[in-house]
C-alpha cells in the first residue's frame, strides 16, 4: 500500500517536472505555433544562470546568506533567459511567424550558438550546484519519504500556473495575447499592437524555460548539452495536452507523470519509456488534436 | 526585409564571435570546434595547421571525440596524450627523432571515427593512433586497423570480451575492476547488492560477470535496472532500491545519469551509512560534476586516483596541472592515456622501428613506472598489468584509497581462470 502511494507521488512529482519543462513551450509553441527548437537551450541557460548566482554568493555575500542564492536565482532567471528570448524573437523568430518548418531550423540552429556560447564561457565539463539545505533531506509520514526538492518543485509549479492563469484571464494585457493568438488580424483591426504582444509573449514562454532550468538543478545535471534531455519531452506533454490549451498542458503533463511512473515500477524504465510512448501514440490516433483542442473560428 | 537582414547579421556576428572565442581557448580547454556538423565538411581546427611530417619525425594519431556529447570526458584524455608526448620529445624523443601528434576529432559519432581512423592510417601515414572512449568507437575503429594493420591504444576500462592484435587495452579488463570490487564488497559490507545501469553493452556485460560471480560466492542480486543514456528522473528506481534494501548498490551508470541519481539518492535520506554505492564509471572529474557532497562515503573502483601515493604520481599531477591550469584534475582514463604513450615509445625504441609487425612483437614484456604504480603489457592478450584499487569519496572531491591489490593483476580480458564465467558470452 505504502509503495503505491509512494509511486502516486513520484508520478505528481515527475509530472511537476514535466510541466515546468513544457509550461514555457506551451505558451511559445502552444499559443504562438513557435516550433521552438531552442526552448531545451533556453532551460538550460536558466540552470546557468543559476550556478552563476551560486559562484557570486560564494565569493561575494557572507557564507550564512549562502541559501538565499536559490531564492534570488528564481526571478533572475526568469529575467535573464526572458530576455533572451526576447532578443531571439527580435532578430530570427519574428521574421518566421507562420513558416514553422523555417522557425524550427533557426530555433534549432539558435540553440546550437546558445550551447556553444556557454561552453565558451563555462567550458564543456558539467558544473555542480549545492542544493540550499532547506531543500536537502525529506519529509518523512506515514512512512513515506518525500523529499523537500521535490515538494518545492510541485509548489513551484502551482504557483507559476497560477500567476500564468491570473496573467491570461484576469488582466488586459493577457487578453491582448489570447486576442492575438485567436485572431491576429482582427487583434490588430482594434488596434492591438501586435509585434508587441509577441515580443512580450515569446518573452515569457522563455523566461519560464528560464525557472524550469532553475529548478531541474535541484535533481539533474548542468551541463552545455542538458537540453536536449527535455525537449522531447516537453513537446510531447504540450502535444498530448493539445496544442494551445493550458488546462491540456497541465493534465496532460499529470497524466504522463504518473502512467511513465507506474510503468517502469511494474516493469523497468527503458520498458516504460517504449509504454508511455506507445500509450501516447495509440491516445493520438483517438484524438488527433491532444486532451484539448482550442476551438476557434479563424480559418488557419 | 531591411530588418530581417538586420537581425540575421546581428545573429551571425554574435555566432562567429563566440566560434572565435573559442578558438581562443582552444589550446587550455581543449575543445575548439564549433559543432559537429560543421566540423565534418571542414577538417579540424588543429589539422589545418600545417603538420610536417619529415625524415626526422614519427607521425602518431590522436582521435578522440573534441565535440559532442563526449567531447566532456575525452578532451582530458587528449591532453594526458599531449603532455606525454611532449616530455618524450624534451628528452629526445623516440628513436632520435620527434613525435608529431595528428589530431582529430571523432564528433562523438562512430561513422566519423572510423572515416577519421583510415585518413590517419592511410594520408597521413601514422602507424599507431591513441584514442577512443566508448566501447562504440573502439569497436568503429577495430576493423579499420585491423584491415591497414595499425595500432590503435585504448585507454579507458572496458567490459572485456575482446582481443585484437592491432588494439593494446590500457584500461582495465573486468578481472582489474569489476570482479575484485565485487570480492571486496563481498567481504567487508554485505551479499545482496542492487546493480544499476545505464541501458548498453557496457554495464549489460558488467551485470552478468557480476551476477555470476554472486552465485559462485553466495551473494544475491535483489534487483537490475537499467535507464536509458540521459535518464534524470530516479524516483522510482530509489522506491525499488528502499524495497529492497540491499547492502551494496553496484553502480554501472554513465555520463549525466550518475548527477540525477546520486542527489536524488541524497535527497530521498539515503545516505552511503544506509547503503553503500560501488561505482565504476565515477572518477574524479565526474565527482565534480555530481557534487562531493552528495558523493562523500560513497565508494568507485579504479587502477589510480589523484590521490595514489607513488613519486610518479606526484610529478604527473604537477605536470599536468602545470600545463593545463591548477583547477584541472586527473583520474584514471587520463593516467593511462599518459602511460601508454610511454609504453608505445619503449616498444618503438626496442623494435628499432615504428613498423607495426616490429613494434607488436617487442612490446610484449614492456614495463613502465606508470603513475599508478608498474604496468606491465601481457604479450598474450595485449592488456596491461595494473594495481586494482578501491577509493572512497572524501568531502574534497578526492579519493581515498580503502583497499589495493598490492600488485599489479594480471589482465585477463575474457576471465578464463574464473570457473564461474564459463557461461558469459
Amino acid at each position: 500500500m505504502s509503495s503505491v502511494a509512494m509511486q502516486i507521488f513520484n508520478g505528481i512529482s515527475l509530472g511537476s517536472v514535466l510541466l515546468l519543462v513544457a509550461m514555457g513551450l506551451a505558451i511559445t509553441f502552444g499559443l504562438m505555433r513557435v516550433i521552438n527548437m531552442a526552448h531545451g537551450d533556453l532551460i538550460m541557460i536558466g540552470a546557468y544562470v543559476t550556478y552563476l548566482m551560486q559562484v557570486i554568493f560564494v565569493q561575494y555575500i557572507p557564507e550564512q546568506f549562502f541559501d538565499w542564492y536559490f531564492i534570488l536565482a528564481i526571478p533572475a532567471a526568469f529575467i535573464i533567459v526572458a530576455g533572451i528570448g526576447m532578443l531571439l524573437e527580435f532578430t530570427v523568430i519574428r521574421h518566421l511567424y507562420g513558416r514553422p518548418l523555417d522557425s524550427l531550423l533557426a530555433t534549432f540552429g539558435a540553440g546550437l550558438i546558445l550551447q556553444q556560447l556557454i561552453r565558451t564561457i563555462f567550458g564543456a565539463p558539467n558544473v555542480g550546484v549545492q542544493s540550499p539545505s532547506f531543500l536537502q533531506g525529506s519529509l518523512e509520514i506515514f512512512g513515506l519519504y518525500l523529499p523537500f526538492s521535490r515538494l518545492f518543485m510541485i509548489g513551484l509549479v502551482i504557483v507559476c500556473l497560477g500567476g500564468l492563469f491570473i496573467y491570461l484571464y484576469r488582466t488586459r494585457q493577457g487578453r491582448r495575447v489570447r486576442a492575438v493568438m485567436q485572431n491576429r488580424e482582427m487583434a490588430t483591426c482594434v488596434g492591438i499592437s501586435s509585434r508587441k504582444v509577441d515580443s512580450l509573449t515569446f518573452a515569457m514562454g522563455a523566461g519560464f524555460a528560464g525557472v524550469a532550468g532553475c529548478t531541474l538543478t535541484l535533481i539533474g545535471p548542468i551541463g552545455p548539452t542538458i537540453g536536449l534531455n527535455y525537449i522531447v519531452d516537453a513537446f510531447m506533454v504540450v502535444v498530448v495536452g493539445g496544442v494551445g490549451a493550458l488546462t491540456g498542458t497541465v493534465i496532460g503533463a499529470l497524466g504522463i507523470g504518473v502512467f511513465n511512473t507506474f510503468f517502469e515500477y511494474w516493469t523497468n524504465a527503458s520498458m516504460g519509456k517504449v509504454l508511455i510512448f506507445a500509450l501516447i501514440i495509440a491516445f493520438l490516433q483517438w484524438r488527433p488534436s491532444g486532451l484539448f483542442s482550442m476551438k476557434t473560428r479563424s480559418l488557419d | 526585409m531591411k530588418k530581417y537582414k538586420w537581425g540575421i547579421a546581428l545573429f551571425s556576428t554574435v555566432f562567429i564571435l563566440s566560434a572565435c572565442a573559442a578558438g581562443d581557448e582552444a589550446a587550455d580547454t581543449g575543445f575548439g570546434e564549433a559543432s559537429a556538423g560543421e566540423d565534418e565538411l571542414s577538417d579540424s581546427e588543429e589539422n589545418s595547421e600545417e603538420v610536417v611530417v619529415d625524415e626526422d619525425s614519427i607521425p602518431v594519431g590522436l582521435l578522440h571525440s573534441l565535440s559532442g556529447t563526449m567531447a566532456i570526458s575525452e578532451t582530458s584524455v587528449r591532453d594526458a596524450v599531449m603532455l606525454a608526448i611532449d616530455e618524450i620529445n624534451e628528452d629526445g624523443g623516440v628513436l632520435g627523432k620527434e613525435i608529431v601528434p595528428i589530431v582529430e576529432d571523432g564528433a562523438s559519432d562512430e561513422p566519423v571515427f572510423s572515416e577519421r581512423a583510415s585518413k590517419l592510417l592511410q594520408q597521413d601515414d601514422v602507424t599507431a593512433i591513441f584514442g577512443t572512449w566508448t566501447s562504440a568507437s573502439r569497436q568503429a575503429v577495430k576493423p579499420v586497423v585491423e584491415e591497414h594493420n595499425g595500432l590503435l591504444f585504448y585507454p579507458v576500462q572496458y567490459e572485456g570480451m575482446e582481443s585484437s592484435p592491432n588494439i593494446f587495452y590500457n584500461g582495465a579488463a573486468p578481472n582489474q575492476q569489476i570482479v575484485p570490487a565485487v570480492e571486496w564488497l563481498f567481504d567487508n559490507v554485505g551479499d545482496s547488492f542492487f546493480l544499476l545501469g545505464s541501458d548498453y553493452v557496457f554495464p549489460r556485460t558488467a551485470n552478468q560477470i557480476i551476477q555470476a560471480q554472486l552465485d559462485d560466492l553466495g551473494g544475491e542480486v535483489v534487483r537490475e535496472e537499467y535507464t536509458p543514456m540521459g535518464h534524470t528522473d530516479y524516483n522510482t528506481i530509489i522506491s525499488h532500491i528502499r524495497d529492497t534494501d540491499p547492502d551494496v548498490i553496484f553502480n554501472t551508470l554513465n555520463g549525466d545519469s550518475n548527477v540525477a541519481f546520486f542527489n536524488q539518492l541524497a535527497d530521498a535520506g539515503i545516505t552511503s551509512d544506509d547503503v553503500t554505492v560501488l561505482s565504476v564509471s565515477v572518477a574524479e572529474e565526474e565527482i565534480r560534476g555530481i557534487g562531493a557532497e552528495v558523493l562523500e562515503g560513497h565508494l568507485a573502483s579504479w587502477n589510480y586516483y589523484q590521490t595514489t601515493d607513488t613519486p610518479e604520481n606526484e610529478t604527473f599531477v604537477s605536470n599536468f596541472k602545470e600545463a593545463y591550469g591548477e583547477n584541472r584534475v586527473t583520474g584514471d582514463p587520463i593516467e593511462a592515456a599518459y602511460f601508454m604513450v610511454y609504453l608505445w615509445a619503449q616498444a618503438v625504441e626496442e623494435a628499432g622501428s615504428t613498423e607495426t609487425d616490429a613494434v607488436r612483437e617487442a612490446a610484449a614484456g614492456i614495463t613502465f613506472d606508470a603513475p599508478n604504480g608498474p604496468v606491465e603489457i601481457d604479450g598474450d592478450n595485449q592488456h596491461v598489468y595494473k594495481t586494482v584499487r578501491i577509493g572512497e569519496v572524501q568531502s574534497d572531491g578526492q579519493f581515498e584509497e580503502v583497499w589495493n591489490s598490492g600488485e599489479p593483476v594480471k589482465p585477463d580480458p575474457f576471465l578464463e581462470n574464473y570457473d564461474w564465467a564459463e557461461a558469459i558470452q
